[in-house]
């Protein structure tokens, strides 16, 4: 078992960019798309980087806005003003 | 110029919103003042060990569910503006939307008031705001669901009258014992209950396969709704591993408190959720995942990531899950098997699979489908064709604890019904698995004083001891129960595709 966090988006103009993010800072993230809803599985740990969204806005990006665009989650939560961290301590 | 105030970090913003709005009581002891908190044996040492890994605050939380609520209801708008009943896959669909309003709508509103008590029951000023979004995020939920349900309630059945039919129909006590038997719990056993065993554990399930369904379907109210309702949830299951690990870091005894308490919440969460596993495999005429995938993904291997996690505290998986994932491959026919039976008595339709569905079956759940769920079906279309569509005459035997109709079977042999008996002050209690027989040896006490409704209906406490008598009482008609094909439902959709030059669907 690869002990897989994920993260559940909504699909979505908004999240597009959180998503191509996702992808270019965690290379093992798997994308998996389904009707309505994007979710991104990946072993152990999974990133997402303020910047890295800000450079596929192309403008500010506050890392709570997430919420606006989130559907589930599964791994413990690091939340700073930079980065959002999934995590599984094993 | 004026200088640019300087903006406050997230964690400076989160310490200066919670903790530092808080204080000590000097006029009452802070025992007096959070009575609750302490009666069914956790101890907390340091209630500022509490974090919320998101660090939401009062003024964010506006801001996001504003925005939230603009967007859902500039669709809820568009939706009704539109008259998108029209672009459902099928009227058969609305089956699983009836579920949801009688079901899990109501739990809604249960647990705003629950996290109600706990926002105010916690001594910790951390857990207590949290609790505090949550308990508005279960009222939001509650609302906007009814607003998305009021459309369909122009031109379904089975959607008017909600309040009655959650207080007296008997199939409803599934849900709301549930919430009913968390409610009057202890907080800490409440808060485990519902945003880590349910939420964080379960309720992916829900809103994940079922939702990405409900898209799929052309449902895009639900759709809406379900998605604006899970970001909230997100929130929530942060919650619930949270107040977990909290109980565990605080003091080593704790642990088996929450373990018992898992082991529980587990089982009843497990339970409840075959009847979204039902609504999954039966009530979405266009497929995204059978309930056996949803359950490989979503317990075997992220809930076992998850107790891979926790083993660190000494936490172990919750009790019979090897019973649960046995039973993936059946649970879902058993269920539809006794909907399908009783729906005279309920305000729901059902019918037969189409050749096409039991054959979807046949490749999702293999051999079992074929030798023992299949047969049924053919056997009650045969009788069907003859005019003899098959009800059951008698409201069924439920389970003592999670008020299930006793049909499941024994973990090793589908065929061999399992109905377990526990005798407590003279009276014997039946229960559908070990998992429920186990919760009920527990607190016995509690239990044994459970509201079961086919009891009460049979004793004539609700309109008569009649199943008719009953139906009179609950205010529900012949024509929004029983057979989908035929009913008042089919017959209107069936009318719509015509006049819109569609095939119209035809009956098994």
């Amino acid at each position: 078992m690869a002990d897989n966090v994920f993260i559940a988006l909504q699909n979505n103009p908004d999240a597009q960019p959180i998503i191509q993010a996702i992808v270019e800072d965690n290379p093992a993230a798997v994308v998996n798309d389904s009707p309505g809803m994007v979710k991104i599985d990946c072993p152990k740990r999974l990133v997402i980087r303020r910047e890295t969204v800000e450079e596929k806005i192309g403008g500010e990006f506050n890392l709570q806005d997430i919420h606006l665009t989130l559907i589930s989650l599964a791994g413990n939560i690091e939340e700073d003003d930079d980065e959002f961290v999934l995590q599984w301590n094993i | 110029m004026a200088a640019k105030p300087r903006r406050l970090n997230l964690t400076q913003k989160y310490q200066l919103m919670t903790r530092g709005l808080d204080w000590e009581t000097t006029y009452q002891s802070m025992d007096d003042v959070f009575p609750y908190d302490k009666y069914e044996g956790i101890k907390i040492k340091d209630w500022d060990k509490w974090q919320d890994p998101f660090r939401l605050t009062m003024d964010a939380y506006w801001k996001y569910q504003a925005e939230k609520e603009r967007k859902l209801y500039a669709i809820l708008d568009g939706f009704a503006q539109n008259n998108s009943q029209l672009n459902i896959s099928d009227a058969r669909y609305m089956n699983a939307v009836k579920i949801w309003m009688q079901g899990v709508t109501p739990l809604e509103y249960a647990a705003f008031r629950g996290f109600a008590m706990l926002g105010r029951g916690f001594r910790g000023a951390g857990a207590r705001v949290a609790c505090q979004f949550q308990s508005i995020d279960e009222m939001r939920h509650y609302q906007t669901q009814m607003h998305a349900f009021s459309h369909y309630n122009k031109y379904f059945n089975g959607f008017r009258q909600f309040a009655r039919i959650r207080d007296r129909a008997w199939y409803l006590s599934i849900p709301k014992s549930y919430f009913e038997d968390a409610v009057t719990a202890g907080p800490f056993e409440l808060i485990t209950a519902i945003s880590f065993s349910f939420e964080y554990v379960l309720t992916n399930l829900l809103f994940m396969p079922f939702v990405s369904g409900a898209a799929y379907n052309g449902d895009m109210a639900t759709t809406t709704f379900g998605f604006s309702a899970q970001s909230d949830e997100s929130r929530h299951m942060t919650l619930g591993l949270e107040v977990i690990k909290f109980m565990l870091e605080q003091d080593e005894g704790n642990l088996p408190i929450v373990q018992q308490w898992l082991d529980k919440w587990f089982w009843r969460g497990y339970r409840l959720l075959g009847l979204v596993g039902t609504m999954m495999d039966y009530m979405l005429p266009k497929k995204v995942m059978s309930w056996r995938q949803a359950w490989e993904i979503y317990w075997e291997e992220s809930g076992m990531a998850l107790f891979n996690d926790l083993a660190r505290y000494g936490l172990r998986p919750p009790k019979y899950h090897e019973v649960a994932t046995k039973e993936k491959y059946r649970i879902t026919h058993e269920f539809w098997c006794t909907i399908y039976q009783f729906s005279h008595a309920t305000a729901l339709y059902t019918w037969i699979p189409t050749e096409e569905e039991l054959d979807w079956f046949s490749a999702e759940y293999g051999e079992l489908f074929d030798t023992v769920y299949r047969p049924r079906y053919e056997y009650w279309a045969e009788l069907d064709r003859k005019g003899e569509r098959f009800f059951q005459k008698r409201l069924p035997v439920v389970c003592n604890v999670c008020q299930i109709p006793i049909f499941h079977t024994m973990p090793d042999d589908p065929l061999m019904n399992c109905c377990l008996v526990s005798e407590y002050k003279g009276t014997k209690h039946q229960m559908c698995s070990q998992g429920c027989k186990d919760i009920f040896d527990h607190e016995p006490e509690k239990y044994c004083q459970a509201y079961i409704p086919p009891q009460q209906i049979y004793q004539g406490n609700c309109g008569g001891a009649t199943l008719e008598a009953y139906k009179e009482w609950l205010h529900i008609k012949d024509e929004e129960t029983g057979e989908y094909y035929g009913s008042e439902d089919h017959i209107m959709w069936e009318g719509w595709k015509a006049q819109s030059g569609k095939p119209a669907d035809a009956p098994a």
